[in-house]
């Protein structure tokens, strides 16, 4: 599929998590001081120079084990922690807000105006950083350099390969339940009223050309629907109004977020023997996981700034119940690269490696090879 | 007026790519045949006439280099004189079986060549004229496949160079619509493929040894998704919803229809045409010839919404065009409809 759209992906996603944790510290009463601090650490590691480098360069779109790894490391960039439990729903909301996004994007196009719309909240988090505005300006700029020229096939195509990576995914989200967007078996209702994409006509119209291509006939045919044309296009420059509302933070209501884990999943025979299939080139992944992560400088807690522990749901009780009653099919297993008996990896790998929490007690295995894939089967 | 039949299950949600459904009717055996691309793997099967399921099976792209497993753009059975085919094509090759997917009988892998870093490479497009097989490509080529009557000895007779952006759907003249055709003097102008592309360019074609381009039809700014030819018509579904029909062998526009109000995934024709689009709706048009002029004419029949459905494929399930069946992003089932 199209090689180029893992920013899309990373930028939106992060977008979500963002407005998320937002939420949550102020329904948690974190501090201010202590609430901006994590939200301009997480801002300034996804927005760093090289890790977007890195994020740039044309490839393949990551599994969702791999991308959920690279969320869980941003997650904790700063003296923030997530339980387990919390981090499932955290990335469960994430992913169905982008995929309810991209579903009901227009044009396939709307698809980066959706993007500019998380970045310009997210320049919202971090007005008082001008360090940190700054490299946001310049994603932007990349942004419109990589995307700007691209023709509408190539959009089509990039929304084709989202779509695939969202694919049987159908957690019923408490927000999109009661905003009537969701419907009870987590699908999303899509609306057949409304604005047009720009550059579609109102449908209803047949007209009929003679051999000399005057309009010999026209007549109208009944559609089904109810649309009106798009009011104006929105504007792709770095600043202005993107007049599409998909993007922007549905969270600001302080509402409660749930998610429903039970019955979501349909197809999980399809689901699971996709995940559990052993990937022979599982290696190849973890090595440009690892490579992409690195590019994230990721900055130690330190001194006397105390870590908290934020929660995603409303008790503690809450959290530890939803933990032991998260159905199997639905577990993110996030990957532990073990670096202890790696012999051959080089220094800025091993300096990475060196970084992840290792939750499982090592294996004695005869080759790192080994290792590696017998984890893979763990997940 | 059509009404909602027995669906048939799938084990696997429909991928969301366009033309994703293929239909092979055998009426003789009282049988259909249905392919729907899930992703990495296509879903193959039979149904007997009132959609209870018989048989199934999965088919998986062939692997080759690369992080993930490679995936299927489309699956499509060619109807040849002597044979059918089935043509699977995915982001590493063409791979060819017998019409019931139970043996490979001819794999052509993708030569990324001189694709840039930044260009998807895969196949695209599939249809059969005469006894051969034309199967589009990333780079806007076309591969023209020489089939004999049976065995494997397939051989790539030529490549069209027509398009310049990846083609998204080729469609040929069905044989025996051109029994009913008006003679045409000329037999070298006899259009019989359309070639369509990301760009919305179509290219009109003679099959033969050698492949001829008669006619271009320049697109305006969308992608044309999904074509159809029958009886000298084209039917070219595009990316902002419109269905436009033209005259084959000029190209002149006779039919412009603001159709749908997402991009169009799918059509079919013979002998109505049949339209579906990311807006959930398809539509069944009654093509007819003006008695002044000849040229076609469009009148609608019937609209069908599947509620809260992208829709990805689409097809007629019987010559006369009073059923068809519906494939959805997400959904692991094929929907079915006949007329009442």
């Amino acid at each position: 599929m199209s090689v180029r759209t893992l920013p899309l992906l990373f930028l939106n996603l992060g977008g979500e998590m963002l407005y998320i944790l937002d939420q949550r510290l102020r329904a948690q009463n974190i501090p201010g001081d202590k609430a901006r601090k994590v939200l301009n650490d997480i801002i300034s590691t996804m927005f760093n120079r090289k890790f977007m480098e890195e994020l740039f360069k044309p490839q393949e779109l990551y599994s969702k084990k791999a991308l959920r790894t690279v969320y869980d490391r941003l997650a904790h960039a700063s003296i923030m922690r997530l339980n387990q439990a919390s981090m499932d729903k955290l990335y469960d909301l994430m992913t169905m807000a982008f995929k309810y996004q991209v579903l009901l994007c227009p044009r396939p196009k709307d698809v980066l105006l959706v993007t500019f719309n998380h970045l310009d909240a997210i320049k919202g988090f971090i007005q008082d950083s001008p360090t940190i505005l700054h490299q946001v300006d310049e994603t932007f700029q990349q942004l419109t350099e990589t995307y700007g020229g691209l023709s509408a096939g190539e959009f089509q195509l990039i929304r084709q390969t989202l779509l695939i990576f969202f694919q049987d995914l159908h957690i019923r989200v408490s927000i999109f339940l009661k905003d009537k967007v969701q419907n009870s078996n987590g699908r999303f209702v899509l609306p057949v009223s409304g604005p047009l994409p720009w550059g579609t006509k109102v449908p209803g119209l047949i007209r009929t050309f003679n051999n000399k291509g005057e309009e010999v006939r026209k007549a109208e045919f009944k559609h089904g629907g109810s649309y009106v044309a798009a009011p104006k296009e929105g504007s792709f420059e770095l600043y202005g109004d993107r007049v599409l509302k998909l993007g922007t933070n549905m969270y600001s209501v302080n509402r409660p977020v749930e998610t429903h884990m039970s019955g979501a999943s349909e197809n999980l025979a399809a689901q699971t023997q996709e995940s559990i299939a052993p990937n022979p080139l599982a290696k190849e992944e973890l090595n440009l996981l690892a490579r992409l992560i690195g590019g994230m400088e990721i900055k130690k807690p330190s001194g006397p700034e105390p870590g908290f522990r934020l929660n995603l749901f409303t008790t503690d009780e809450e959290e530890e119940q939803a933990a032991l009653t998260r159905p199997e099919e639905l577990s993110y297993e996030v990957i532990n690269i073990q670096a202890a008996q790696d012999q051959q990896t080089n220094e800025e790998l091993a300096r990475i490696m060196g970084e992840f929490e290792i939750l499982d007690q090592p294996r004695r295995s005869a080759s790192k090879g080994d290792d590696l894939l017998a984890m893979m089967d763990e997940l | 007026m059509f009404r909602r039949e027995r669906s048939i299950p799938l084990r696997g949600s429909a991928a969301a790519l366009c033309n994703n459904l293929s239909v092979l009717q055998l009426p003789v055996r009282n049988l259909t045949h249905f392919g729907v691309v899930h992703g990495p793997s296509a879903q193959l099967l039979s149904a007997a006439p009132e959609g209870v399921p018989l048989a199934q099976r999965q088919l998986q792209a062939k692997e080759g280099a690369g992080v993930s497993p490679p995936l299927i753009t489309q699956v499509h059975w060619c109807v040849l004189p002597f044979r059918v085919l089935l043509v699977l094509t995915s982001h590493r090759g063409i791979q060819m079986y017998e019409s019931d997917g139970s043996v490979m009988v001819y794999w052509h892998a993708l030569d990324a060549g001189d694709a840039s870093l930044v260009q998807a490479v895969f196949a695209r497009g599939i249809a059969a004229s005469g006894h051969f097989i034309c199967v589009g490509m990333w780079s806007g080529r076309v591969l023209v496949f020489d089939i004999p009557a049976k065995g494997s000895n397939i051989v790539l007779s030529e490549e069209l160079a027509g398009h310049q952006t990846p083609v998204t759907d080729i469609a040929t003249e069905p044989a025996q619509g051109q029994l009913d055709c008006k003679p045409l003097e000329n037999r070298d102008c006899i259009a019989d493929v359309v070639t369509a592309d990301d760009s919305g360019l179509l290219c009109v074609w003679r099959s033969g040894p050698e492949f001829k381009l008669l006619t271009r039809i320049p697109g305006f700014g969308v992608p044309c998704p999904s074509v159809q030819l029958w009886q000298g018509t084209i039917a070219a579904g595009y990316g902002n919803g419109q269905v436009r029909l033209y005259e084959a062998s000029t190209g002149t526009l006779h039919v412009q229809i603001d159709a749908h109000a997402r991009a169009i995934c799918a059509l079919d024709l013979a002998p109505e045409l049949l339209s579906a689009a990311e807006d959930t709706f398809v539509h069944i048009w009654k093509l007819s010839r003006s008695p002044e002029g000849g040229y076609v004419e469009v009148e609608h029949c019937h609209g069908e919404c599947v509620p809260d459905t992208q829709v990805c494929g689409a097809r007629f399930c019987d010559p006369s065009g009073s059923s068809f069946a519906v494939t959805g992003y997400d959904l692991a089932e094929i929907l079915r409809f006949s007329s009442m």
